[in-house]
């Protein structure tokens, strides 16, 4: 098939861009590990009170400057509230749901992922500033979806 | 056309019926289809006008319907029944126009489609209001809508498989009667779309027939979500492409003829639909990138196989431009952009699927972004992502329809576009325009600043960043107010065509291919081909990922109704 020899031009210079923007966040996601939260752990949606470490949700000292946070989604809240944490902290994200799916945003940070039921869902952050931060679902859960949010704050 | 048609048409003619181009029963076909979307268009433009409102404080709940109705109605009839029935509409004329008349059976077989599909869209819409059915017109599990829902949407999805076998079949007569001959272009990419959109809906129909169906009609009490959202995503991406195609069949076959030039290549044209479908399937996972239960590397592997899919807009693009510039060279244009200067743009024909095309620039590089792995825990389930997708089906493909309808709903009614009717056209373009200038810009920006979307009025504590969102929330009301003007301009101006303005016979416009392009191959009309090749790739991206969740299933989620 004769293709036109600009068109050649274009189409070579779009495909190679692309496998450009391709290596690139391909070597970040297999090289330095970003890849996106992709959790495998499974759990009984029904049991999560029931089961570990899902039993005591909240934030768990682990190491010196490492925590563990453990926390529900269910509609319309997160469980704990309120967490708080010190400067400069880094915190795994351990998250599921008890009844539909949720969303767990951490505005200003690059914590967003999934919460779906069945599923443990994990991220981890440091958070490099202190100050008040705002956690959203952002996926629709039910009338009162817009009122599902909470608070960290990171202290000096 | 063929000798049967010219002697139709004639006959026609003779009795002083409308002459078009396409027969009467044919364009009473299309209209059904086109008129219904219309109100789909009012219904759903409404909606999201009021969502922008109450997403501001400025009007609370209106009777009790709140926000997620409201939603759940919106995204339904804009993004599933306006589109779904205009093209429908549109493809029947497409068909109409390149093979003359329709046989009676294929042709009462699209009748029943269309009533299948109306039935489907009046079930769905009472339980919405009914408020039986607050699940966004996504309908994720486990939230557990009303059956009568699920039945509807059932039915809906039927009325389009009964409709795309009738074109199916059409466009098998035709080869029968004409061995070793290419059907028209158009009919070529009508087909495609078609083809599409069957192989699309498989998904989304397992998952209403044999999950969540059963789930709400209590026949079962467990449900597997994540097979379940990969089933609506197989669906959900190709969806895209359903409501795109058309708009590039308009620009790939009507644009050239409007603005006084010809097919680039009608080769390349059949080349870039082959390859929609080809890669339009195994890539829904871009959209699933921030889900637990699957595999990071088979996340990866569909970004590889999304980003192939950028080459066939690649194509389109050159396409075009390579057409406006061929013009502009005829009419003395210099310089690389001196055909800007030489094209139609009091026009409406030409300007509004035009500025379709200027607002999927940035879409595309939108998208590149979107399904970029990593980069999308930026944007996911932010507003961001709904000021995407209104500037490319919003904007690209909605004004692409718009700049369509104002010839072809005269076309199938046997009346004209008349000056004054083109002119509201082009007050109406702008309006648009400016309305999703406003409100898509607003809502990029504040989603880069977090804002999440699908979310009513939210104060979050009366946080400080709340008050950050409160601009843009502004921005898109304003957005929302002119789109929602546009919309009763467009209307006003479709029911005039419809049955106002003088008799006549309106011009199909359809381009002819440039002479020195290159011959069609043949093996474009290898179906049989095509089609394996299609699903060895869905089976390629997609066989052990679906294996692993069955084998690594959770137990089942019950289903909830929190709404
Ligand atoms: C009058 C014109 C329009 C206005 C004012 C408008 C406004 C909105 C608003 C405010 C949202 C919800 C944002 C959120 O909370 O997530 C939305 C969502 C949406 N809009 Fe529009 N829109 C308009 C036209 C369209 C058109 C023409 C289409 C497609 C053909 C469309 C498709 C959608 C879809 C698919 C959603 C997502 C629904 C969901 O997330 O469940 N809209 N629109
Ligand atoms: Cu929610
Ligand atoms: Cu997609």
């Amino acid at each position: 098939m004769h293709i036109h020899r600009l068109e050649k031009i274009w189409l070579i210079f779009g495909a190679a861009m692309l496998g450009v923007f391709l290596t690139i966040i391909g070597v970040s996601a297999f090289a330095s590990g970003n890849q996106p939260p992709s959790d495998a752990t499974l759990i009984d949606p029904t049991k999560v009170d029931q089961t570990k470490p899902f039993d005591k949700p909240g934030l768990k000292k682990i190491d010196d400057d490492r925590y563990e946070a453990i926390i529900v989604a269910q509609a319309f809240q997160f469980t704990p509230k309120d967490m708080v944490i010190p400067k400069g902290a880094t915190v795994d994200f351990l998250v599921t749901s008890k009844d539909v799916v949720h969303g767990f945003e951490i505005i200003k940070t690059n914590v967003n992922m999934m919460v779906v039921p069945g599923h443990i869902n994990s991220i981890e952050y440091t958070f490099k500033e202190a100050g008040e931060y705002l956690v959203v679902c952002n996926e629709y859960c039910g009338s009162g979806h817009h009122m599902m949010a909470t608070k960290i704050k990171v202290v000096e | 056309m063929n000798a049967i048609s010219k002697k139709l048409r004639q006959f026609e003619m003779e009795r002083g019926l409308p002459a078009t181009v396409i027969g009467i029963k044919e364009a009473k076909l299309a209209f059904a289809h086109v008129s219904f979307s219309l109100v789909a268009l009012l219904i759903g433009g409404l909606c999201g006008l009021l969502q922008t409102m109450v997403r501001t404080g400025v009007i609370p709940e209106i009777a009790g319907v709140g926000y997620y109705e409201l939603l759940t109605a919106h995204g339904l009839m804009l993004a599933i029944v306006f589109t779904t029935l205009f093209i429908f509409g549109l493809l029947f004329s497409f068909l109409g126009q390149s093979f003359g008349r329709f046989e009676d059976f294929p042709r009462r077989l699209g009748w029943v489609g269309f009533w299948f599909m109306i039935l489907g869209v009046i079930l769905v819409t009472w339980m919405v209001l009914a408020g039986e059915a607050s699940v966004l017109y996504t309908f994720y599990a486990p939230l557990k809508a009303h059956p009568v829902f699920y039945i509807g949407l059932v039915i809906f999805v039927v009325g389009t498989w009964i409709a795309s076998g009738a074109m199916f079949r059409m466009y098998a007569d035709y080869k029968r009667e004409h061995p070793g001959v290419h059907p028209p272009l158009q009919a070529y990419m009508s087909i495609m779309t078609a083809l599409l959109w069957v192989v699309a809906t498989l998904g989304v129909a397992a998952t209403i027939l044999f999950q969540l169906l059963p789930l709400s009609l209590g026949w079962t009490d467990k449900v597997g979500i994540e097979l379940s959202r990969t089933l609506f995503w197989y669906f959900g991406h190709p969806l895209v492409y359903f409501w795109l195609l058309p708009a590039y069949i308009v620009w790939y076959t009507v644009i050239p003829k409007i603005v006084g030039g010809k097919i680039f290549s009608d080769a390349l044209a059949r080349m870039s639909f082959l390859l929609f479908l080809l890669f339009s399937f195994p890539v829904g996972f871009h959209h699933q990138l921030l889900e637990p239960g699957i595999s990071a590397f088979w996340k990866y592997v569909q970004v590889v196989l999304t980003f192939l899919v950028i080459i066939p807009s690649l194509m389109t693009a050159f396409s075009m431009f390579a057409t406006f510039e061929l013009v502009g060279r005829r009419k003395k244009a210099t310089g690389i952009f001196g055909w800007v200067k030489k094209m139609p743009y009091r026009d409406v024909r030409f300007l509004a699927p035009f500025i379709g095309m200027l607002f999927f620039i940035p879409a595309g590089a939108g998208g590149v972004i979107n399904a970029s792995h990593q980069l999308n825990i930026i944007v996911h389930n932010t507003l961001w992502v709904t000021g995407h997708f209104h500037i490319t089906v919003g904007a690209a493909v909605a004004l692409t329809f718009f700049g369509t309808a104002y010839w072809l709903v005269p076309l199938l009614r046997g009346r004209t576009l008349t000056s004054a009717m083109n002119r509201l056209g082009l007050v109406q373009t702008a309006a648009w325009t400016i309305g999703m200038l406003f409100m898509s810009t607003a809502m990029h920006i504040s989603g880069l600043l977090g804002n999440p979307r699908r979310t009513g009025p939210a104060a979050y504590f009366k946080d400080s960043l709340v008050a950050d969102w409160i601009p843009y929330h502004v921005a898109m009301a304003i957005g929302g107010t002119i789109l929602f003007i546009s919309i009763l301009l467009f209307l006003y101006a479709m029911f005039q065509l419809a049955f106002r303005t003088p008799k006549g016979t309106e011009e199909f416009p359809i381009a002819e291919t440039e002479e020195e392009a290159m011959a069609t191959p043949l093996f474009f009309e290898n179906w049989k081909l095509w089609i394996f090749v299609t699903f060895a790739l869905i089976a390629f991206a997609y066989t052990v990922p679906i294996w692993h969740m069955i084998e690594n299933a959770p137990p089942g989620a019950p289903g909830w109704k929190l709404w």
